[in-house]
């Protein structure tokens, strides 16, 4: 099972682990992304590339199912406006050893945040907005894989 | 030969659009070419291209740089750094 989806909706952590449990494969991981709501922000947006998007993330996920023996894999990204705490991505996978399961786990959020099409922008309680820059240190943990 | 540009995050907004259809001239080969071409022709494109550095292209919806010929392409995205995730 390999699912990769880009939705403006709320997805339901639970549902998706519980998905990837029913496999019955032994192992399953899973990381979420948080909107940080430090320093005044009152709201993410992120903004998207429109078909490029959804092809770069499967084109991770296909990458991360030639990598790792994987029964399951799960990759859900959100767009449009986000408040603080909500979750932006969430990334799961299953497979029989634990090994398998935590790293590609982490290599689908390092790459998620490298080489898929998004960019975020902050909106502060003082009305104030900004276009998040891009960290050396992301394209370092993209880099590792 | 005509392209598709589309732009996002602050390049959209330093151009003003998130898109418009541009005839690539005979001379022009690389994307550079054209974003130096674009540059000479508005303040925006201008203010928008003024630090490649912080550029990224995608050529037909593929990452790639702005050194790259654009060929037969029709689709050119330009936009920073991606910050997703």
């Amino acid at each position: 099972m390999i699912e990769v989806r880009l939705q403006a909706e709320r997805f339901d952590p639970g549902a998706e682990l519980a998905r990837l449990e029913a496999l019955g494969s032994g192992a399953v991981a899973s990381f979420i992304g948080i909107v940080r709501g430090e320093g005044g922000l009152a709201s993410l947006r992120l903004d998207h590339y429109p078909g490029m998007a959804e092809r770069a993330m499967q084109a991770i996920a296909d990458e991360a199912a030639s990598r790792w023996p994987l029964l399951g894999l799960v990759l859900v990204h959100r767009h449009g406006t986000l408040a603080a705490n909500e979750r932006i991505v969430f990334v799961g996978t299953a497979s029989r050893h634990r090994a398998a399961a935590l790293e590609a786990c982490a290599f689908l959020i390092d790459w998620a945040k490298a080489k898929a099409p998004f960019w975020k922008q902050e909106t502060f309680h003082d009305g104030t907005t900004r276009w998040v820059e891009a960290r050396a240190i992301d394209d370092a943990a993209a880099a590792r894989w | 030969m005509a392209i598709e540009m589309l732009y996002f995050a602050w390049v959209r907004e330093a151009i003003g659009r998130d898109g418009e259809r541009v005839d690539v001239p005979a001379d022009v080969t690389t994307i550079a070419d054209l974003l130096d071409r674009l540059a000479a022709g508005s303040d925006d494109h201008a203010r928008a291209f003024a630090d490649r550095a912080r550029l990224r292209a995608a050529l037909d919806q593929e990452f790639v740089s702005l050194a790259v010929p654009i060929g037969q392409a029709r689709e050119l995205a330009i936009f920073p750094p991606v910050t997703g995730g």
